[in-house]
């Protein structure tokens, strides 16, 4: 276990605790910035984390860094210089100090502001219940709420996006009117078609492509959440918010 | 242009994998013996990252309708040449001469792979720098799907000379040891599962797949319950869900994980999970960073030793 607590932990503020860095493999790094894994970190934890994840973009050839993701709270890290897959097998000269790096980090942290990321505002058209959200009844017999209720709740929230996964263009959204969580169904579906709009527990997100899963189907969109071929191939980005528009049904 | 006779599941067009977009939620994909794709591309002088067949259930019979080099790393199948009937020998470069067909019959190690390299490489579109196969995102690789009956693939200019067939390579034959460090949670289990988790024998569940390995074994168990934040997640964490039973996560597996972990397989070892089929079994042995990179170390000297002597075979053939 290579755990460390940070050196600046003392100097920051109450709201962030000092960060936990483990050492995955030779080339991977994990940052935890909370301890409360109970729920989702606070949006100001968040943005750190964002801003923490745009420091490392900037430098993600000089660093020589492969993959940077920003989790729920937590931030992990790759560089080619140690991969295997992603680069030529000439690369290993210099093994890239991973300490040093890590140092860096812990002593950024706290003097990383955690002012907004300009993010958009997206509207996501969705069309209710019927064969669009074949689970609203459910979430209507679980919630007591009527249908329209929670439609109208649904459609009230604004959602931020803390981070990306699951899926390609997949959306964890901070926001869901609590009133509406509702649980994962017993019996997975087979297929959540992709543009599904469902609850699992107290999240709501929108399905990119097609999957197996557990989630509630409350709705539909027909935007297109992720296309590869485009520069930026994901609709929805950490920082941005969403809002639903109910384009009918129930 | 190659065409597709026969194709049993899962034989799927990949590279060396699609890194760096993780945090869109994209996986890596990629063939899960890297090493694999660079010794048969290094064979038939492509370029490290020309994309190959990973095939993993037979049969396959494809027919080329011009002259090729192809070459088989890999482990698992046997191939022939039908009209001379003759036997592509793993590691080594064979002439197909137009309207022939290779044939990969059954597997004789069900669930190895095999990986066919041809010269110029399979030319599908680059996506998000890769020519992977996204199975479950369904982008990459031929139309985002694993290979059927009747397609039909392009292959790339080959630029040189493949290396002469009398010289080839031994593939690497894996040890069923995956090293490995403790995870993030690894202090979240018990001392007696920490254990077991090091001494025990791990049986490859059938439900394994390109997502991630299954384990079967003495069930692990947390200190107490423990409930995580959504992180990143990387090909060779082994979760474990639940159930106790370890994933060892895989190039197909999801960018972001709420399940804890408690080991990480080191680079080095990452190959072997192509070539550990259902019903074999796996050791994990614990070891520390500076092994890891010792071990990643000492894979790039041979890589790089192989690339030496092939390339020098190669001048020579021209």
């Amino acid at each position: 276990m290579t755990a460390k607590e940070s050196p600046a932990g003392s100097s920051l503020s109450t709201a962030v605790v000092a960060p936990r860095v483990t050492r995955l493999r030779e080339n991977t790094l994990l940052f935890s910035f909370t301890d409360d894994h109970s729920k989702a970190p606070e949006l100001i934890l968040q943005k750190r984390v964002w801003a923490l994840a745009a420091w490392l973009e900037e430098r993600r050839e000089s660093l020589g860094l492969l993959e940077i993701v920003p989790g729920m709270g937590n931030l992990l890290l790759s560089t080619a210089v140690q991969s295997v897959g992603a680069c030529s097998t000439r690369d290993s000269a210099g093994i890239f100090d991973l300490d040093s790096l890590s140092d860096q980090i812990l002593i950024l942290w706290p003097t990383l502001a955690s002012t907004d990321i300009k993010g958009r505002t997206i509207e996501i058209p969705v069309i209710y219940g019927g064969d669009a959200g074949p689970d609203l009844k459910e979430v209507a017999a679980h919630t007591g709420l009527s249908p329209d209720d929670i439609i109208a709740r649904h459609c009230a929230g604004e959602y931020r996006v803390y981070c990306l996964g699951f899926q390609p263009g997949f959306a964890y959204l901070g926001g869901l009117d609590a009133a509406l969580a509702t649980p994962r169904r017993a019996t997975p579906r087979l297929v959540i078609p992709a543009g599904s709009v469902a609850i699992g527990g107290s999240q709501t997100a929108v399905y990119p492509s097609t999957t197996p899963g557990g989630w509630q189907i409350i709705g539909h969109s027909v935007l297109k959440m992720f296309d590869p071929e485009q520069v930026q191939p994901s609709l929805l980005m950490p920082g941005d918010l969403v809002r639903f528009i109910n384009m009918g049904g129930s | 242009m190659i065409e597709v006779l026969r194709c049993g599941a899962l034989t799927t067009v990949q590279d060396l994998g699609r890194h760096g977009y993780r945090h869109l939620g994209v996986g890596q994909s990629g063939a899960l013996d890297p090493i694999a794709v660079r010794q048969g591309n290094l064979l038939l002088g492509n370029p490290a990252e020309a994309a190959v067949l990973e095939i993993s259930v037979g049969p396959l019979v494809l027919r080329f309708d011009q002259d090729c080099a192809v070459a088989l790393t890999g482990s698992g199948f046997v191939a022939t040449i039908d009209h001379g009937g003759i036997d592509l020998l793993p590691g080594h470069v064979a002439m197909i001469a137009a309207g022939d067909t290779v044939t990969l019959s059954k597997s004789l190690v069900p669930g190895a792979r095999t990986y066919l390299a041809v010269a110029g490489g399979i030319d599908v579109p680059l996506v998000m720098g890769s020519r992977s196969t996204d199975i479950n995102a369904r982008f990459g690789g031929l139309h985002g799907r694993p290979l059927q009956t009747g397609d039909k693939l392009a292959t790339g200019l080959c630029s040189t000379n493949a290396v002469p067939a009398k010289k080839g390579i031994r593939p690497l034959s894996p040890s069923h040891i995956l090293r490995a460090l403790p995870g993030p949670d690894y202090e979240s289990f018990t001392a007696q599962s920490c254990e077991d988790f090091w001494n025990q024998a791990w049986r490859i569940n059938h439900q394994s797949n390109r997502m991630g390995l299954r384990l079967s074994g003495h069930a692990l168990e947390l200190l107490q319950s423990l409930e995580l934040l959504s992180a990143g997640v990387l090909p060779g964490d082994v979760q474990v869900p639940s159930s106790g039973l370890p994933i060892v996560l895989a190039n197909d597996a999801q960018t972001i994980g709420g399940y804890p972990r408690i080991a990480c397989v080191i680079q080095a070892d990452l190959w072997q999970l192509a070539h550990v089929p259902p019903g074999t079994s796996v050791y994990f042995q614990q070891v520390t960073v500076d092994e890891a990179i010792t071990a990643l170390v000492q894979q790039r000297r041979y890589l790089s030793r192989m690339e030496d002597s092939l390339r020098s075979a190669l001048r020579e053939a021209c």
